[in-house]
């Protein structure tokens, strides 16, 4: 091993945090390097986001020929090629990782391919690569940004471990060789929730089990319910409240035995997904031997991601809920620009959560149970996707748009959106909250006719009892 | 090698201040010495001049930029040698204080308390140095923070914002509520970013002014401090004044004497100069006068030095001259003619306007016959200096006319109760009535 190469920042994992961090960094005129052990935009952009929405994308355009009676339009005959739906969900994820090795060298970061491991330094921890290459590599810098990530929670104990083969994790559901009859889901949160949605758009016979009383219990509860009404008439079947006890193999495919309200009940399916939660990547990174502070399975960090190490900085899935890579990017660019001395005070903005199944789930900020729970008087207002006009000639009627006013200040305190197109839609309230607007800038904004979004428009306006179209 | 210009501190209690100006961009060359930048804090302007060589490679903070904390990054500079920078102050000749008028007759002192209010002087820079809006323009805040302050009664210009481009968002607002935000009546608050709580206010459309029948000045850091001290000053020091009739002929003609020994400008002597003098000289007579109140104890200092204050565009300020009771009166003229224009440029250090041990502030040139100052904490007195005017005086059985002024000495009754403030005025008043004592 040669002499120590010498940085000023070092970043751990090319995800969407560590690659957000190295492109800021180079904004900034901070000498980046940043280790991957496996490819650049980390899980995100090549067994995440990216990819899933590919197959979503595939899954719709198959279940929209279902309606296309209603549109006046009709096909002969219909298929799809599995394989090709996913050969090109492998395509556009190769090409962002592309895209991301193409932006490093734009912001001459060093990129360096190999597992990283973090030994006691001087200053800050020293990083040690196993190159992919073979060899070992020492790196030195003034910081480190451990952005490693995190990998599918698994439960032992209930048999709750991929094969790969019957019982997959989201990356083995992401590339199978054919659709199988059957499915089962195990955890309705935003990941499983977007399986169970392109499987079932693919004619698969799916079945949800969440282990609380409502699915995507991180919404609003009557988001949850409107969802599950909404996926129910999809032909999704749902069991919640329900505790897998038990996951096995059969013969042929998969049984889970739940419980259920004290009842017991075995569901068969050719395959099972597990959707139920994340584990932080801190696993070989050497922080035992840093003594760094974790809680909960993940690094503790400051408003601007210090830990307790010095020159040591976690973002993203590692550092904790909520697992998106929106909430990474972001404590990415604030990590280093505090890192650079250039940071602001840190706002903590509200981070929009989105669910990209048919149809889309999209929030930010409180729900109702959350603002009564925390002594907040709010003002509610609904407004229903089926009395506007773009949703009726589009066909997109499902759904509604909720949101919650602050009854004293007129703060927009939370957002919650079922229907077409509505994870594209939350940002409008998302800068609200930024903003710190109230009703009444909402209500001053001009919506554009025809649009999905009047429905937000119309919500605020119903929070205060006068909605134009109801 | 890259190397990042950190925001100097320019004493040693000051947290943060206002980028003022860049006079250098980035791509020049800097070499050692030069002026790159002008810093302000509420007292002062300084330069800050680059220690080494190399090229400016980026500006990080912008001009104008406000709380600025001291050791940020405020530049890089590339060049092969490690550079840091020193702030150095950059002086500006010219004049100083204005004098009072001369006069003899006399009045016993009697302690007493009556507040009176007036202009007084303000030292030592804040920490939490507040923004200011520039030029009176409308104050950036968000439409929640607007909402939530005017629905509580906090005047917006009266926070620091901390949003981008210093936008007062709600936790500012929440801020000053949590720092004891009592709602309280009067134009615009005097409150001051961090410590002190802050006082509120209601806006003046709430107090039945309407909006538009004013001009809003907005303001600065030195108005900031000067709100913030003086109320503190006189909110929490229990303070009295003690006024003294004191005859200025024999002063005056002592003058006339000294000034024709002289040709040299600089070494022409004021009436302030010799109340200077005189002040000092009295309180090593009298060194209880010359005292500030701690908890531990009363701190008796071992010099004389004076706080004069002078009034400069926007406010005032008090250089001080130090150990006065050891300087002659040539070298107190001059340095008070120096440190005068050098507060007017805003160019003094803080050294040079921070702990006083006794002010004085003369508004004789405005003809104000008597008045009371407020403290300049911790100084235990501060002597306020009215106009000298010929008056009618009584000498035995007959009138008489003379040059009188009136000196009025607020003190803090924690440190000089009336017995000792009544001592110092007369061991003053026989100074300046016959001032050859002063130099015996």
């Amino acid at each position: 091993m040669s002499a120590p190469d010498t940085f000023d920042l070092i970043i751990l994992g090319a995800g969407p945090g560590g690659y957000v961090a190295a492109i800021r960094a180079g904004q900034l005129g901070l000498k980046t390097a940043i280790v991957e052990r496996e490819a650049l935009g980390g899980i995100c952009l090549n067994w995440g986001c990216i990819p899933t929405k590919a197959l979503l994308r595939s899954g719709e355009v198959y279940e929209a020929l279902d309606h296309l009676g209603e549109y006046g339009v009709s096909v002969q005959g219909r298929a799809y090629d599995f394989e090709a739906v996913v050969q090109r969900s492998r395509k556009v994820a190769q090409q962002l990782s592309a895209g991301v090795a193409f932006l490093m060298k734009k912001h001459k970061a060093s990129v360096i391919e190999g597992v990283a491991s973090l030994v006691k330094g001087a200053s800050a921890p020293q990083v040690k690569v196993a190159l992919k290459g073979g060899g070992e590599r020492l790196l030195t810098a003034r910081n480190v940004i451990l952005a490693t990530g995190a990998r599918a929670r698994e439960i032992p104990a209930a048999g709750l471990v991929a094969d790969g083969e019957r019982i997959w994790t989201y990356r083995d559901a992401m590339v199978p060789k054919a659709t199988p009859k059957s499915l089962l889901v195990i955890g309705s949160g935003a990941i499983g929730i977007e399986f169970a949605s392109f499987y079932r758009a693919l004619g698969v016979e799916v079945t949800v089990i969440e282990a609380l009383p409502r699915i995507l219990p991180q919404e609003d509860a009557e988001i949850s319910a409107a969802a599950q009404a909404a996926f129910e008439k999809r032909g999704l079947a749902f069991r919640v409240g329900a505790n897998v006890k038990k996951l096995s193999r059969t013969g042929g495919g998969v049984a889970a035995e739940i419980e259920r309200e004290g009842k017991t009940e075995r569901l068969e399916a050719e395959r099972a997904i597990i959707a139920v939660g994340i584990v932080a990547n801190l696993e070989g990174v050497g922080v035992e031997a840093l003594g760094l502070a974790c809680e909960r399975g993940h690094v503790v960090v400051d408003a601007h991601g210090a830990t307790n190490v010095p020159g040591l900085y976690a973002i993203g899935d590692v550092a904790g809920p909520p697992w998106l890579a929106h909430k990474a990017m972001h404590e990415a660019v604030h990590c280093v620009e505090h890192i650079a001395g250039v940071a602001g005070p840190r706002t903590p903005a509200p981070i929009p959560s989105c669910t990209y199944s048919t149809p889309q789930i999209a929030s930010v900020g409180l729900t109702e149970d959350q603002a009564k729970a925390a002594g907040r008087k709010v003002r509610v207002g609904r407004f229903p996707f089926r009395v506007n006009g773009k949703a009726i000639a589009a066909g997109e009627t499902t759904g509604l748009v909720k949101t919650l006013f602050d009854a004293e200040t007129g703060a927009l305190v939370g957002a919650h959106m079922l229907g077409a197109e509505v994870t594209e839609m939350i940002q409008g309230f998302a800068l609200a909250m930024t903003l710190e607007a109230t009703e009444a800038e909402i209500f001053a904004t001009v919506f554009p006719h025809p649009t999905l979004s009047e429905v937000m428009h119309e919500a605020a306006l119903a929070a205060y009892d006068r909605p134009l179209h109801i | 090698m890259t190397t990042e210009i950190l925001m100097p501190a320019l004493s040693p209690t000051m947290e943060e201040g206002t980028l003022a100006r860049w006079l250098v961009k980035v791509g020049d060359a800097v070499k050692s010495g030069d002026v790159i930048a002008e810093i302000e804090t509420d007292k002062a302007t300084m330069e800050v001049e680059a220690v080494d060589e190399g090229t400016l490679e980026a500006i990080l903070v912008p001009e104008g930029a406000e709380g600025v904390k001291v050791n940020t990054p405020i530049a890089r500079l590339s060049g092969e040698v490690s550079s840091a920078m020193s702030p150095s102050v950059s002086p500006v000749p010219e004049v100083a204080t204005p004098p009072a008028t001369p006069a003899p007759v006399q009045t016993p002192p009697a302690p007493a308390i009556s507040p009176a209010r007036d202009q007084a002087p303000t030292p030592a820079p804040t920490s939490g140095t507040a923004p200011t809006r520039e030029g009176g323009a409308r104050v950036a805040a968000s439409p929640l923070a607007r909402r939530v302050a005017a629905r509580e009664g906090i005047a917006l210009e009266s926070l620091t914002g901390s949003g981008p481009h210093g936008r007062v968002v709600l936790r500012d607002v929440e801020a000053a509520l949590a720092a004891g935000g009592a709602r309280v009546a009067g134009g615009k608050a005097p409150a001051s970013a961090a410590a002190a709580p802050v006082r509120q206010s209601l806006s003046l459309e709430q107090m039945g002014i309407a909006p538009g029948s004013y001009d809003l000045v907005p303001l600065d850091g030195m108005k900031k401090t000067i709100a913030r001290r003086m109320t503190e000053s006189f909110r929490d020091v229990p303070h009295f004044p003690l006024t003294l009739d004191i005859e200025l002929d024999a002063l005056l003609a002592a003058r006339a004497q000294i000034n024709a020994l002289s040709e040299a400008p600089e070494n022409k002597v004021s009436v302030n100069d010799l109340i200077i003098k005189a002040a000092a000289t009295a309180l090593i007579r009298v060194p209880e006068a010359n005292a500030s109140f701690t908890d531990a104890g009363i701190a008796r200092h071992h010099h004389a030095d004076i706080a004069v204050a002078v009034a400069i565009d926007g406010g005032l300020i008090t250089p001080i001259v130090r150990g006065a009771d050891l300087k002659s009166l040539t070298v107190i003229a001059r340095e008070m003619k120096d440190l005068g224009a050098r507060a007017r440029a805003r160019k003094l250090k803080p050294e040079e306007y921070q702990g006083g041990t006794f002010s004085i502030s003369n508004l004789g040139m405005f003809g104000i016959k008597s008045f009371a100052s407020i403290l300049n904490e911790p100084q235990g007195c501060i002597l306020s200096v009215g106009a000298g005017e010929k008056r009618a005086v009584v000498r035995g059985e007959a009138l008489a006319i003379a040059t009188v002024m009136s000196v009025t000495l607020t003190c803090d009754h924690r440190v000089v109760d009336g017995a000792i403030g009544a001592r110092w005025l007369t061991a003053f008043k026989a100074l300046i009535e016959a001032p050859i004592a002063m130099f015996v």
